[in-house]
């Protein structure tokens, strides 16, 4: 049972319906990092993925971009609280990126830049649901969030999408990443409210 | 993680538009300087919102916290927060949370820290732990403020920066300094990391809160100051304020 708090009436709009629980609406786009910004020039820059022995797939910024790419169009939601709705990007779907991968490995550990990691079923990055983006509003990705690249992965809490990513690490076993290891919630389903560990 | 009841057992503002709240916190199950709490308020009809907000406060075994909060020109719960809620009241929390932007009172290497605006709270419950706690690690400030007025604990760090062993506490002022400042107001630049801040050599622990734009710019300042980006732990407000 809350306790209520004398006075408070809150301020509830419509479009709050839309939200997950706990979220509130923002309209600019704020930024959370654990550390400094990394500088990453475009000719330094590769993204592969393993398999924690070798490395099945590798590519530089050149050949990355040669990929197909699609925009999208998705809502954000933070566990800081707040949600940002109809944001526009443009990127290379993982679909694209593992097209080719034979593994059976069911889990990935998203590696960055700077050293940030992030866990994710793969099923959760397949079939549509994620992308390596590197515009935002038709404007290459500011380093501040994210760019040259980062991973974007809507359905779940921000934090999972990884900024400055640089690869995939495919493991048999799901494992805690950065954040995972700190507290917040090994899947992080925002609409579950999977914000802690335990929840 | 549950949430807990919180009575406020005392207000005090710290300016004009940011309040400490000290709580007495039921189960509290303690805290490390740099965490920070939910924090949930609750109308009459049942709708809730929650923040999040830093502890000001050094660790103590009281069940004691205390929260210091800005006042958001549109906010949601900081208004209520800093002009509704009276001693008496009570709130609901749950925490402690947060491992990565913590000190702990074991670390003995020299610390730096580094504050814009309202970033200075996390970083005052690391310098009340370290004084809590009888460390002797050897700490720096530095404090980007707007004005003179908008400092927080202002007589508190005063106090410290006056007594011998303590914490070396360096004011940059952006917009309005005090009278006969010897710096004009303006931006933190790469000659007042080399005054405020410990040499790189030294290879402190550094930690930097404040608005995003504060955050990017001073640690940009750092990494071309030499500093090494592994030893440096950030916290950003986002553009609407409501931490962390």
């Amino acid at each position: 049972m809350a306790i209520i708090s004398r006075g408070f009436a809150g301020r509830r709009s419509a479009a709050d319906a839309k939200l997950p629980p706990g979220q509130y609406l923002t309209t600019d786009f704020p930024v959370l990092s654990a550390g400094p910004t990394p500088r990453i020039s475009l000719d330094r820059w590769e993204f592969t993925i393993d398999d924690g022995s070798n490395v099945l797939k590798r590519w530089d910024w050149k050949s990355f971009r040669e990929l197909p790419t699609e925009t999208i169009t998705v809502d954000l939601h933070c566990v800081t609280r707040w949600s940002k709705l109809n944001t526009p990007w443009e990127g290379v779907s993982l679909d694209v990126l593992l097209a080719d991968v034979k593994t059976d490995l069911p889990y990935g550990m998203f590696r960055s830049y700077g050293d940030y990691t992030t866990n994710l079923p793969l099923k959760d990055v397949m079939n549509k649901q994620a992308w390596i983006a590197f515009k935002y509003n038709g404007a290459d990705l500011e380093p501040e969030h994210g760019g040259p690249a980062r991973l974007l992965v809507p359905h779940l809490y921000l934090w999972k999408s990884a900024k400055w990513v640089k690869g995939i690490t495919l493991m048999p076993h799901d494992k805690p990443g950065f954040w995972e290891n700190l507290g917040y919630h090994i899947y992080g389903d925002p609409w579950l409210e999977q914000r802690y560990s335990g929840e | 993680m549950t949430w807990r009841a919180a009575k406020v057992v005392a207000v005090r503002d710290e300016t004009a538009t940011a309040r400490t709240l000290a709580l007495a916190v039921r189960d509290w199950p303690g805290h490390v300087a740099g965490q920070h709490v939910d924090v949930r308020l609750t109308a009459p009809d049942g709708y809730s919102a929650v923040r999040s907000y830093s502890i000001a406060s050094a660790p103590t075994s009281d069940g004691r916290i205390e929260i210091t909060v800005e006042r958001l020109p549109n906010g949601e719960v900081s208004p209520y927060l800093t002009q509704e809620v009276m001693v008496g009241d009570e709130l609901e929390l749950r925490g402690p949370i947060g491992g990565w932007f913590v000190w702990r009172s074991d670390q003995t290497e020299s610390i730096q820290l580094l504050a814009g605006g309202s970033g200075i709270v996390p970083l005052m419950a690391m310098i009340r732990s370290r004084r809590s706690a009888g460390s002797n690690a050897p700490f720096r400030l530095l404090y980007s403020v707007r004005q003179p007025e908008t400092v927080f604990y202002r007589d508190e760090l005063r106090a410290l920066s006056n007594q011998g062993d303590s914490v070396v506490i360096t004011y940059a002022y952006t917009r309005v300094t005090p009278k006969d400042w010897p710096r004009p107001a303006g931006r933190i630049n790469a000659e007042l990391i080399a005054r405020g801040t410990w040499p790189s050599n030294l290879r402190p622990s550094s930690y930097v809160c404040g608005p995003t734009s504060f955050v990017e710019h001073t640690t940009d300042l750092l990494i071309a100051a030499g500093h090494d980006r592994a030893r440096i732990r950030t916290e950003r407000f986002g553009a609407t304020g409501e931490r962390k």
